[in-house]
């Protein structure tokens, strides 16, 4: 039985984690993440037959701006690579809310975006149109309200429809500015060569672009780990040839 | 870079502008638009701490606020609210 991660990113105070702790109930666990002092919930629930790993990001308003909060969130993105992210939007202030919603998408399109606190916007009189979202946007899109607990199945149907694959994008594709889009076009087959087609070459172009160093050195970091693994690997079968 | 506006450390209470420019640059640009100082954006001014600094502004639905430092690079004019000075 194939177990799907699913990974919970949002603004703070979007009700992210009542989501969570709905979906989890008591099967969860709190811990930091490695390195970090940055608190993460990590639980588990099952939805038409399919086992899900639940991982409560840390809540931010972007992953740009290089608090330890966000460079978590960030790196758990791009280099865990959940099966899903589940983006938590709050309805009555979807403006805002977007902003990391296309900065994960550009990252990856096995995404779904949860608007929760509909019945409060609905309550304000904010009509909220899901279908231009989802079109726009590119990946499936769920109403709910975590705390009354409404259009939790819709969305975790939606879940299922990207975790096994039925639904499947590409990361969000923005047009920038010629000087960027040259700039992209230059750095990427380079970022392509170095860290292989793992990763989004084409968003990691965009933040070198930016100089965004605290990616680079989440990189950095990750490859060489990655690489003493695999180095300590070939390491254990020669001592066990010796013998 | 120079700016057109007025800066909104500088705006008077209740007064709600419109933003021209920030002339802030790296992380903490990065950090400014996040929050939703984005050029064309309305922000409110809505109170003063009792020395003056840090100013809470209201910007895409939430109140944020600000030092000195950071909101006398940002620029704006002023489209309601407020009294008139």
């Amino acid at each position: 039985m194939s177990k799907f991660t699913v990974a919970f990113a949002g603004n703070p105070n979007t009700g992210k984690s009542t989501l969570f702790n709905l979906l989890t109930g008591l099967r969860q666990h709190t811990g930091n993440w490695a390195g970090k002092t940055v608190i993460t919930a990590e639980g588990e629930f099952t939805h038409n037959g399919h086992t899900y790993k639940a991982v409560d990001l840390p809540g931010t308003y972007s992953l740009y701006s290089n608090s330890a909060d966000e460079e978590a969130a960030r790196d758990y993105i791009i280099f865990e690579q959940p099966d899903v992210t589940l983006v938590v939007l709050d309805a009555t202030s979807l403006e805002r809310n977007l902003n990391l919603a296309l900065q994960v998408l550009e990252i990856t399109g096995r995404a779904v975006i949860c608007i929760n606190l509909i019945d409060e916007a609905r309550r304000l009189g904010i009509e909220i149109d899901l279908k231009a979202i989802a079109k726009r946007l590119g990946v499936p899109v769920a109403a709910i309200s975590a705390r009354s607990e409404i259009g939790i199945k819709q969305l975790l149907d939606q879940i299922e429809r990207v975790a096994t694959g039925a639904v499947t994008a590409p990361p969000l594709r923005i047009t920038y500015s010629e000087e960027i889009e040259q700039g992209i076009a230059e750095l990427t087959p380079l970022v392509e060569r170095t860290v292989g087609s793992r990763y989004p070459a084409r968003w990691i172009a965009l933040r070198l672009l930016d100089g965004d160093d605290s990616l680079l050195a989440s990189l950095k970091e990750h490859m060489e780990r990655k690489e003493a693994a695999s180095s300590k690997e070939v390491l254990g079968h020669g001592v066990t040839a010796c013998h | 870079m120079t700016v057109a506006g007025t800066p909104l450390s500088e705006a008077a209470n209740g007064s709600i502008l419109r933003i021209t420019g920030i002339d802030v640059q790296g992380v903490l640009r990065r950090r400014l638009l996040d929050l939703g100082f984005v050029v064309g954006n309305a922000v409110e001014v809505l109170r003063r701490s009792p020395l003056g600094d840090p100013v809470a502004f209201r910007v895409s639905n939430t109140t944020i606020a600000l030092r000195r430092e950071e909101s006398s690079l940002i620029y704006g004019e002023r489209i309601g609210g407020g009294r008139d000075e």
